[in-house]
C-alpha cells in the first residue's frame, strides 16, 4: 500500500452514520484502557452478590469465596514442596504445588472443559469484530467443528494416532470456516446482515446435529450396549490429544491448551503484523474509506468470517479430541461455550490479551459455579449457574455501553483536572 | 394481445400452485396412486415457470420451477408410502391445528418484533421476554389463581426486559445486538435462578389454572360432511390465545399501517431525523415500540408456558424466540406476512411432530423439519425468493441535535 488510506467524503456530512464496530473499539480503548472492562466486572459480580443476598440471605462474600475455591485457582495458593514427574518422561523434579490435590482437579477441569474453547470461541466473535462484523454463530461453528471432528475421528480408523487427530482437526477448523463463510459470502455478496444469517446457522447446524446423532441418525453409534443412547461412537484412544496432567480418560489437561494459546498469538500477529490483519481492521474502521484506499471490503468480509469460524471449528475439535471423544445430543442442546465466547470478545475487546483474561475470567467462573464444586450449606448449587449467568448478561449489557464509558471518563477528566493531551 | 395473454408473472405464480397441487394429490383424501398425476402437474408447473422466467420474471418463475420440482418428489414419495401410512400421518385439520398451536408464540413474538424494528431498535432480545413471560406468566398465574392476572404478570415482566433493552440502546445508545445479547443471558439467568429458587427440584405445580379453549359447537353440522368435519377439527376447540392472536394480527395491521401511530413508527424507523423536524419525538416512540415488542413476546411465552404445556422449565422457549424473528424477517417485517411465516414454521413443526409414525423403526429425521423455518429465513434474506429489505435506520441509535 502505497497510498494513504483518506476517509471518503460523505454524501452528507450532518449525518455520519452509525459508529463502526471498530470506531466503537477505538473508543474504548481512548477512554479507560483496561479499567473499564475491570469496572464492569466488578459491577456484575456487585449486582450479582445484591441478588445473592436478596433471594437466598447468605452472605455474597462467602459464596463468591466458595465460587473461587471451586475455580481450581486456589491450587496456586497452596505452596509446598513436591515431586513431579516431566511431561513424556520418567524423570521427576521439585516442584511449589501439588499436582494431585482436589484443587488441581478443578483447576484441570477449568482449564480442559472452558478455557481451552473459550479462547476459541472468543477469537471467532473477536476476529469478525474487528472487520466491523458481528459474528453471532461461534456456537454453530463450534459444534459443526465438533461433528466433524467425530466423524472423521470415529470413520478413519485404520489411521496411525497423529495423522488421525490432525485430519480431524484440520477437517473440524475447514467445517468452521465454511459455515461462518456462507454467512461472510451472503454479506459480501447480496449484503445480508451477518447476525441474521449467523443465527439461522447457528440453529440449522442445533437441528443437524440432533438428526446425525439422535436415534437412528447416520451418525447415531452402532454399539448394541448403547444404542438407547442418543451419541456417536467414541473416537479411538489412539487420537485423543494427549493429556500431559490428569486422567486421560476424564477432563485431563490436554496439548490443546497449547494450541488455544497459540491462536492467541496467531490472531495478534495475523491482525497486527500482515496485509490481511491491515484490511481488515482498515474495513472494520470504515469500510467506505477502505474501498476507498483500494481495499476490496466484499473479499476482507469473507475472509474474517471464514477465519473467524477456523477458531471456532477448532475449538470443536480441541473439546471432542481433547475430553468429550464424543458428540451426545443433549450436549448440542446444553452447550453454550459458543454465547459464551461473545461474552469473552466484547469483555477482552477484541484484542488478543484481553480475550485471553475474559476467557480465564468466564472459565474460573463457570467452572466455580459448576454443580460439583458447590457446597449446599454455603450456596445452593443450581442457583449458582443462573448466577452466572445473570453475570455475563451485566458484563454483556455494560461492557456495551459505551457512552456509560465515556461520560465516566468525562468525569474523571474533570476530577482530576487532567490535560496532558488535545482529545482527539 | 395483452388482454389474451396472461402476464408472465401470473404464469409464473400459477405453476407454483401447480407444484404444490402436484405433491397434494398425493395425499389424502385425494391420494392419487400412481405418479402420473404429480408428475404431469409438476411438469405443467416447470414449464410455466422456464416460460415466466424466460419473460423477465425470474425469481417467480425459478420459484416455480423449483415447487415442481419438489411436488414431483414429493408426490414420488407420498405415491411409494402405503396408504395406512399417509392416512395415519396426513390428518389435515389435526396437522393445521397443531400447526397453530406451534405458530402462537411466534406469531405474538414476530409481531412485538415488528413495532420494534420497525421504529428501528433491533430486537434480538424477542427470545428473553418470550422466556420473561413464559416464567412470570406461570408464576404470576400460580400466585394469583388466575390466568388473566398471571398474562398481565408475564406483560410486565416481558416489558420490564424491554424496559433494559431500550435504555441501553436508545438512551446510551450500546450496539443493539449487543444489548440484546446481554438481554437474552439476563433473562435465562432471572429465570432459571427465580424459577429454582421458588420451584426448586420439584418442578412447578400442575394446579395452575391454564388458558382456556373456545369451544366452537355445531362447526361439524356445517353442509358438505367432509368441511364441516375438517372445520370442527381445526376451530372447535382452540386457545382463547390463538384466537387473541388472529386478532393481534389484524389490530397492529390497522395500527402499523392504516392510523397515524403506526406513520410514526414507520417513520422514526426509516428516517429518524426527518420524523424529529416535524416534531415526532423519536425517543419516545422507539421506548413504545420495543416496550410494545416485550409485552407482546411476553403473552407468547406466557401460551407456551400457561395455555400449552402447563409447566415451566429452564430455558422453556428453547429458540422459539429466534424462530420468531426469522418470521418477521421472512414475513417482510409485515403482519400478514409475519403470521403466513409462523404457520408455515409451525407446520413444518407439526409435520416433524407426526412424521415418527410414518417411519417404521426409529429414525431422527424429523428432526429436519425443525431446521426448515432457518433454511428457508436463510433463503429468503439472501434474495433468491423475495429479498427482505429491512428498515433503513434500524439498527442505528438516533442522537438528537
Amino acid at each position: 500500500m502505497t497510498e494513504t488510506v483518506e476517509p471518503a467524503a460523505s454524501p452528507n456530512p450532518e449525518q455520519p452514520g452509525p459508529p463502526s464496530v471498530a470506531s466503537r473499539l477505538a473508543l474504548y480503548q481512548r477512554a479507560g484502557g483496561i479499567a473499564t472492562p475491570l469496572v464492569t466486572t466488578l459491577f456484575a459480580f456487585f449486582v450479582g452478590g445484591l441478588v445473592v443476598l436478596a433471594t437466598t440471605h447468605k452472605n455474597p462474600l462467602n459464596t463468591y469465596r466458595e465460587i473461587f475455591n471451586g475455580t481450581g485457582l486456589s491450587w496456586f495458593l497452596h505452596v509446598g514442596s513436591y515431586k513431579v514427574g516431566l511431561p513424556f518422561t520418567d524423570s521427576k523434579v521439585w516442584f511449589p504445588w501439588d499436582t494431585h490435590a482436589r484443587a488441581a482437579e478443578n483447576l484441570q477441569f477449568m482449564l480442559v472443559v472452558w478455557l481451552v474453547p473459550l479462547i476459541l470461541t472468543g477469537l471467532a466473535v473477536a476476529f469478525a469484530f474487528r472487520c466491523g462484523l458481528f459474528n453471532i454463530g461461534g456456537q454453530g461453528q463450534y459444534l459443526a467443528g465438533a461433528f466433524v471432528a467425530v466423524w472423521v475421528g470415529t470413520s478413519f480408523t485404520g489411521m496411525a494416532g497423529a495423522p488421525h487427530a490432525l485430519l480431524a482437526i484440520v477437517a473440524a477448523a475447514i467445517a468452521g470456516a465454511v459455515l461462518a463463510g456462507i454467512a461472510g459470502l451472503l454479506k459480501a455478496t447480496v449484503g445480508a446482515h451477518e447476525v441474521i444469517t449467523t443465527i439461522m446457522l447457528n440453529w440449522i447446524v442445533i437441528w443437524s446435529g440432533k438428526y446425525l446423532f439422535g436415534f437412528g441418525g447416520p451418525l447415531q453409534n452402532d454399539d448394541p450396549l448403547r444404542s438407547s443412547l442418543a451419541q456417536s461412537n467414541d473416537v479411538p484412544e489412539n487420537a485423543w490429544l494427549k493429556v500431559f496432567w490428569g486422567d486421560a480418560g476424564f477432563q485431563g489437561l490436554h496439548v490443546g491448551i497449547f494450541l488455544s494459546v497459540a491462536a492467541l498469538v496467531v490472531y495478534w500477529a495475523v491482525l497486527n503484523r500482515t496485509t490481511l490483519g491491515y484490511q481488515v481492521r482498515a474495513v472494520g474502521f470504515n469500510p467506505e474509506a477502505a474501498r476507498y484506499g483500494g481495499i476490496s471490503v466484499a473479499k476482507n468480509y469473507f475472509l474474517a468470517m471464514a477465519i473467524a469460524g477456523t477458531f471456532a471449528g477448532l475449538g470443536g475439535a480441541m473439546d471432542v479430541l481433547g475430553w468429550q471423544h464424543k458428540v451426545a445430543v443433549s450436549d448440542i442442546e446444553t452447550s453454550g461455550v459458543g454465547f459464551v465466547g461473545i461474552a469473552v470478545a466484547l469483555l477482552g475487546r477484541n484484542t488478543a490479551v484481553g480475550v485471553g483474561l475474559a476467557s480465564l475470567l468466564f472459565a474460573a467462573l463457570l467452572t466455580g459455579t459448576s454443580q460439583r464444586n458447590l457446597d449446599p450449606s454455603v450456596f445452593p448449587p443450581e442457583l449458582a449457574d443462573n448466577l452466572t449467568l445473570m453475570i455475563q448478561g451485566l458484563v454483556v449489557l455494560f461492557v456495551g455501553a459505551d457512552v456509560i464509558v465515556l461520560y465516566l471518563w468525562q468525569v474523571r477528566r474533570s476530577i482530576f483536572g487532567r490535560r496532558k493531551r488535545a482529545p482527539t | 394481445m395483452t388482454a389474451r395473454i396472461p402476464a408472465p408473472r401470473t404464469v409464473g405464480i400459477a405453476g407454483i400452485v401447480l407444484g404444490l397441487v402436484a405433491f397434494w394429490v398425493a395425499l389424502p383424501p385425494v391420494e392419487a396412486r400412481s405418479l402420473f398425476w404429480p408428475a404431469l402437474l409438476g411438469i405443467i408447473a416447470v414449464a410455466a415457470g422456464i416460460w415466466a422466467a424466460s419473460r423477465g420474471v425470474r425469481r417467480v418463475g425459478l420459484g416455480a420451477v423449483a415447487v415442481g420440482v419438489l411436488g414431483i418428489g414429493f408426490g414420488l414419495l407420498a405415491t411409494r408410502s402405503s396408504v395406512t401410512h399417509l392416512d395415519t400421518v396426513v390428518v389435515w385439520s389435526a396437522l393445521l391445528a397443531s400447526a397453530l398451536r406451534y405458530a402462537t408464540p411466534l406469531t405474538f413474538a414476530a409481531i412485538g418484533g415488528m413495532f420494534s424494528e420497525r421504529s428501528g431498535v433491533v430486537n434480538i432480545g424477542l427470545e428473553g421476554m418470550m422466556l420473561m413471560g413464559a416464567f412470570f406468566g406461570f408464576w404470576g398465574a400460580d400466585k394469583t389463581d388466575s390466568w388473566a392476572l398471571g398474562l398481565l404478570i408475564a406483560m410486565a415482566g416481558g416489558c420490564a426486559l424491554a424496559l433494559v433493552h431500550a435504555f441501553f440502546s436508545i438512551h446510551l445508545r450500546s450496539d443493539q445486538i449487543v444489548t440484546g445479547t446481554a438481554v437474552n443471558f439476563l433473562a435465562l439467568g432471572i429465570t432459571g435462578y427465580f424459577f429454582v429458587h421458588i420451584y426448586g427440584e420439584q418442578g412447578t405445580p400442575t394446579d395452575v389454572p391454564s388458558i382456556p379453549s373456545v369451544n366452537i359447537g355445531g362447526l361439524d353440522r356445517i353442509p358438505p360432511s367432509g368441511l364441516g368435519n375438517f372445520l370442527d377439527g381445526i376451530f372447535g376447540e382452540m386457545n382463547l390465545m390463538i384466537w387473541l392472536s388472529f386478532a393481534l394480527i389484524v389490530v397492529s395491521y390497522v395500527v402499523m399501517f392504516r392510523t397515524p401511530i403506526g406513520l410514526r413508527i414507520r417513520a422514526v424507523g426509516e428516517h429518524p431525523k426527518a420524523a424529529d423536524t416535524v416534531g415526532i419525538s423519536v425517543y419516545r416512540v422507539r421506548y413504545l415500540a420495543v416496550l410494545t415488542s416485550g409485552a407482546l413476546a411476553a403473552l407468547g411465552g406466557a401460551y407456551l408456558s400457561v395455555g400449552f404445556l402447563h409447566l415451566f422449565d429452564q430455558n422453556l422457549t428453547g429458540g422459539r424466540g429466534f424462530i420468531a424473528l426469522a418470521a418477521l424477517i421472512f414475513g417482510k417485517w409485515r403482519p400478514f406476512g409475519a403470521f403466513s411465516a409462523a404457520l408455515l414454521f409451525g407446520f413444518s413443526s407439526a409435520l416433524g411432530d407426526r412424521l415418527p409414525d410414518y417411519f417404521a423403526q426409529a429414525s431422527s429425521a424429523p428432526q429436519l423439519f425443525n431446521a426448515l423455518p432457518y433454511v428457508l429465513t436463510l433463503i429468503a434474506v439472501a434474495g433468491v425468493i423475495g429479498r427482505s429489505i429491512p428498515p433503513a435506520a434500524i439498527g442505528r441509535p438516533y442522537v438528537k441535535q
